[in-house]
Parts: structure tokens; sequence; C-alpha cells
């Protein structure tokens, strides 16, 4: 009532008006970011709802189907089969977890001891001059785009490992896996970097002031109290792995065969995705199946995010109350 | 009970540490494979570009950039892949940038800057009429949060997720929809084309935006916000012409490294309306397009012949990392400026 009491004109008047209206267009704004999050879920799991559903698709592809159903076979590789196309078409996603895990684990062996030892050097040993010219490099690392990876995971990376180690292969998951490490190490780097960075002057101040040397400050004070963060990158670049598409699709090889043998080509569930779903028939047990594992991508990734972040804001909490 | 023996033990703890200049030696042995590891990393990112553009540049002419492909893409040039690529990257851009800054505005200056836990302590100590104040913070405070978790996560979700989604919401939900309201059933708007690709690649994008925007609006003083108003300003005027301004060099950076990785990513196009090879160019947003990083995922894993492809892959590898690289650089450089700068003005 303060606005009549002081006889504000028209133009006061419309200058609020405005002002309410922005107010709601930005809040209804901020609000997309959650409704579409949950516009993500929805509509990826809508279309493999048949698999729960539908009695003709779910008779052949259903849950049984994708993690238990075994056929008679000696091999894991005749028991285990994902052969969506054919007279009886064969729904396991084991093939395609196992390729999805081979290629991880070979990406994240690869790329967290180089990141994180990187990222120490820069945020302990460097000089600042030298730490300013790492940081955008690791940047332009991450700027390149996955299909470029991948290609030269394809073209060159490929053929130089096999020329080094001999392998029956060229492309496998050790080749899909170096890749997707390549790709890896700019987010394992920005975060364990950050989380060192983060660590209180006083940390480092009280270690050198009773005797310590740089190096044992670095080992024993600033990589333990940062621990949190490397764990963060850890989970966040193990959602970043398991999601990564265009490079598995390119250097993997593309064979879904259950092996657990790191020289066997590879197909990831990404990858299947990329591979099958322009091709496939839709509204197909095959088409719900590949949604299905879409689905099964975001709850993964989702989770993983979700605990590297609040895992991180516990740490950047902790850090802050110690200033 | 300290015997004998137990000084002895504690003898060898002390003996086992090595001199000072051992120490040095191996502690600078340590550190040296620690930057190692830094090295490596820059050598891995100089072997790739060095090879893409040792393999690359000689291929990159004139001809190159302006015809389209012909004998089954191994010769002719790849101006529709480039066209494409720009259009796509535009209509991005004028998707996600708008929102983008939209949702960092609201995020930062609607939202109270109270953590939830920290708006529940103070709505658990007010008293009377600050009470409902209290409590109405303390849900703003959780909305923020609940916020910042959702575009934290969309920043997580799969590439090849977005894909999906284009394809089942835009594509067979709003374009089937749209198609059944205004063309009859016609397909029309209900198969991949440049709208949805552009707008599934936005939501992509869509974090980078906000995060950076954030981190933006973050450095403009908050006494500037406090004397607009102390003027008379409404918020919205003073988010419009003292906020936005002084954070446009950081929106801007956030907005040109968002549109980089937008600009690279092929996942989420690959459904909803990147196409093999077209003889024209795309003119309606309900067009398919050619794409640069499609074009180099289909002549790598198509081809019949990879050799004969192999100058052309590397052509367009070459032109898509430029575009990319340009992209970022200036992000990067651009940022680097108004930081620097921030630090000297104070």
């Amino acid at each position: 009532m303060t606005r009549q009491g002081l006889n504000l004109g028209r133009g006061v008047r419309r200058r609020h008006f405005i002002d309410k209206v922005m107010t709601a267009v930005v809040t209804g704004a901020g609000w997309v970011a959650i409704v579409f999050i949950a516009l993500i879920f929805l509509f990826t799991f809508r279309e493999a709802l048949p698999i729960f559903t539908d009695p003709e698709t779910s008779k052949e592809a259903n849950l049984h189907e994708f993690f238990v159903k075994s056929l008679p076979g000696e091999t894991m590789e005749q028991r285990k089969v994902w052969q969506p196309v054919g007279d009886i078409p064969k729904f396991s996603f084991i093939p395609l977890l196992l390729g999805t895990l081979k290629a991880t684990a070979v990406g994240l062996l690869f790329a967290c001891p180089i990141a994180v030892a990187a990222a120490l050097f820069s945020s302990e040993f460097a000089p600042p001059k030298l730490r300013e010219w790492i940081k955008p490099v690791v940047e332009l690392l991450a700027g390149i785009p996955s299909v470029v990876l991948g290609f030269f995971a394809l073209l060159v990376l490929g053929t130089w490992l096999q020329n080094m180690f001999g392998f029956t292969y060229r492309l496998n998951a050790y080749n899909a896996g170096i890749a997707l490490g390549i790709a890896l190490l700019p987010v394992i780097f920005t975060i364990s970097e950050d989380g060192f960075s983060s660590v209180p002057r006083n940390y480092r101040e009280a270690s050198l002031a009773i005797g310590a040397s740089k190096f044992q400050t670095a080992w024993k004070v600033v990589l333990p109290a940062a621990l949190p963060a490397v764990f963060a990158a850890f989970v966040l670049a193990f959602g970043r792995a398991i999601g990564e598409t265009m490079i598995l699709l390119m250097a993997g090889g593309n064979a879904a065969i259950t092996s657990f043998d790191l020289r066997d080509p590879l197909r990831t569930l990404s990858a299947t995705i990329a591979a099958e779903l322009g091709e496939v028939v839709f509204g197909d047990p095959h088409y719900s199946a590949l949604f299905f594992m879409g689905t099964l991508l975001f709850v993964i990734t989702f989770i993983s995010n979700t605990i590297g972040q609040w895992v991180i804001a516990g740490m950047q909490r902790r850090m802050q109350g110690d200033l | 009970m300290s015997s004998a023996a137990d000084y002895r033990e504690d003898d060898t703890l002390t003996r086992r540490v090595p001199s000072r200049s051992r120490r040095r030696v191996g502690e600078a042995i340590w550190i040296g494979l620690l930057g190692t590891s830094v090295l490596l990393i820059l050598a891995i990112l100089f072997v790739i570009l060095g090879d893409v553009i040792f393999n690359g540049v000689g291929h990159v002419t004139w001809e190159f950039i302006t015809q389209s492909p012909r004998m089954g893409l191994t010769e002719g040039g790849i101006y529709p892949a480039i066209v494409g690529t720009t259009i796509l990257v535009l209509l991005m851009t004028i998707a996600a940038v708008p929102l983008g800054v939209a949702t960092a505005v609201y995020l930062h200056e609607y939202t109270p800057p109270e953590t939830p836990r920290q708006a529940w302590a103070r709505f658990r100590s007010s008293v009377g009429a600050e009470k409902n104040k209290a409590m109405r913070t303390w849900i703003m405070s959780v909305l923020a949060a609940v916020t910042r978790t959702a575009v934290a996560n969309l920043a997580g979700v799969p590439s090849i997720v977005f894909g999906l989604f284009g394809l089942g919401f835009f594509i067979q939900f709003v374009g089937r929809g749209m198609d059944k309201a205004m063309h009859g059933g016609e397909l029309v708007w209900g198969q991949g084309n440049l709208l949805w690709a552009a707008l599934t690649l936005a939501l992509l994008t869509l974090p980078t935006v906000i995060v950076a925007t954030e981190e933006a609006l973050r450095t403009v003083a908050p006494d500037l916000r406090a004397a607009s108003i102390a003027l008379g300003a409404t918020r919205w005027e003073t988010i419009r012409r003292i906020v936005l301004p002084g954070a446009l060099p950081g929106i801007l950076t956030g907005g040109i490294l968002g549109i980089s990785r937008g600009a690279g990513e092929v996942a989420p196009i690959l459904f909803t309306g990147a196409a093999y090879y077209l003889p024209y160019l795309p003119e309606r947003l309900h067009n398919q397009f050619m794409h640069l990083g499609y074009h180099v995922l289909i002549l790598s894993t198509q081809s019949p012949d990879v050799e004969a492809t192999k100058p052309v892959l590397y052509g367009t590898v070459f032109v898509l990392l430029v575009l990319t690289f340009l992209l970022n650089l200036a992000g990067v450089l651009l940022r680097a400026r108004t930081r620097s700068r921030m630090r000297l003005g104070g």
C-alpha cells in the first residue's frame, strides 16, 4: 500500500509491473532445467515402457532376457548373446555391459594416475606462470570433440598399439580405453586441481613450519585433505566414461561378444544405441530395448553424478569452515 | 615397561630416516615424475593436433570448403557440412543462451544466498512476523538448491541419452503431435530436422552457459546492486542496466565455450536430423542437414575404401577442429582477460 501512499505516477507503476513480469519470466526459466531433467527421464523411459506393459513386446524383450537368460552353449560367448535382428532375436545385455566395463576400467586406469599427478604438480609445485599455461592447455584438450578422439583412435592409435604390442585385433579394449582415458584426463584434472587449490593455506604453512619439505606437505597434507575431491573426480569421470559414445563407437571394434579379454574388440551400451537406433523399426521390441539401455545409462550417470557432487559440496563446506 | 628391545626398535626407526640430501634427491625425482605427467598430457594434445594438422592442412583448399562431396564422398568438398554445422550452431545458440542466462540470473539474483540449512536455522530461531519471511526464504533456498542439482545433473547426462530424448520427445511427441494437428498426419515435423537437432543440442549446452553466467554474476560487486536499488531502480532495472552489462564478458565466455562444445557433439544429432549426404542445402527448419562431426563419423566408419577417403577425412577433421578450437580459444582468452582485469580493478 506504500505505493498509493507515496502517490507514485503511472511511469513508476509501469516499471514495477515490468519488474513483476520479469520476476515471473526469470523464475520460470530457472525451472526449465528441473523440468527437462524430469522430461529426459520420462520420455526415455516412456519409449522403453512397452517392455513392462505391452505383452507382445515383453515376450521377446524383458528384464530376464536382458540380464539373466543363458542360451545353451559351451562358452560364455555362446550363452550370452546380443543379436537383436534375426528370426529369434537375442537380447542379452551382458556382452554390452561387459564391453562398457572393460573400456571404462582401462580408461580410468589410464587417466586417473596421470591426471591426479598433473593436478598435484600444477597446484603445489608449478610456478604461477607455468600454472597459468597448464590450465588452458588442459581445457583445449577438453575442447577436442569426442568424434575427433574416436577418429584418432580408429585411424592412428589403434595401429600404433597393434604394432607395439602385437594385438590380434587392431580395435580392442586397450585402444578404446586409452582413447576414452584421453577424454577423461581433463575431467579428473580440473576437479582434483580445484580440490588441491581449495585446501586452506594454513594447512601448508603449519606443515612447512614444523619442518616438512614441500613434497612432504603436498603428499602427506594436501593430498589427504583433498582426497574427497579426488574421489569425486573419479566418480564423475566414471559417469562420463559410462555415457561416452562416439569414441567407443569408433574405436571399440563394434563386436558385441561376451569376453573378459581386453585384447578382444568390444561394443558398449552407448555405442549399441548409436549404431542400431538409426535402423530399428519404430515400436519394435528392439526399439524398446535400446531405449531401456538409454534409461539405464541415465540412471547410472545420475547416481554417480549425485554422489560426486555431494562429496564435493561436503568437502567445500569443511574447507570453508576451517578457514 | 620399556625394555631394551623396545628402545632398540625406536632407534632403528630413527635411523631409517635418510639423510637430508638423500631425501632431497628422492623428492626431486617424485616431483619430476609429477611434472612428467603434465608433459604427458601436453604430448597427447600435441600428437593429436599435430597428426590432424600434418595430414589435414594440405587438403584444405578453396574447392574443399566451397564444393559438395562427389564420387561417393571420396572427392569434392564439404561445403554442405560446413553450412549445416553453422546453421545448427546458430539455432542452438539462439535457444540456449537466453534460457541459460535467465536461469543463472534466477539462481543468483532471485534466490537467497543462504544454503537451505542456514535458512532453516534462521527460521527456527526467528519469532513473530519474522517467522513468515524466514519460511519463505527457506523455501526459496530449497528451490535454488534443487535447481542447482538439476543443472549439475543435466551436465552429466550422457550425450547419447540427449539423442534418445530428442527422438522420443521432440520428434515422436512434439513433432508427431504437430503433424497430427496441423498437417493431417503427413510427415513434416515428425522426423529429424534442423530445429529438433538444435533444440536437443541447446539442452546439452545449457548447463555450461548457466554455470559460466552464474560465475560471471558473482563477480559483479554487491555494492553496485545496493547503490542501484538505493537510487530507486527496481530489481529488474538493476539487473538489466547494472548487473548484466558488468557480467557480459563472463557471459560471453560461457556462451562461447558452450557453443564450442555443442558444435563438436555428434551423438545427440545422430537420430534428430543429421543426414549422410544431401544434394541441397537446408532452407527450412524442418529440413535435414549435413554436419562436420557426423561427416567424420560416416567417412571413418562407413567408407568401403578407407585409403581413398583418408584425405577428405583428415581435411574434414581439420576444419572441425579449427572451428571448435577458434571458439574455444576465444572463450579461454576472453575469460583470462576478464579475470586479470578483475584482479587489477579489485
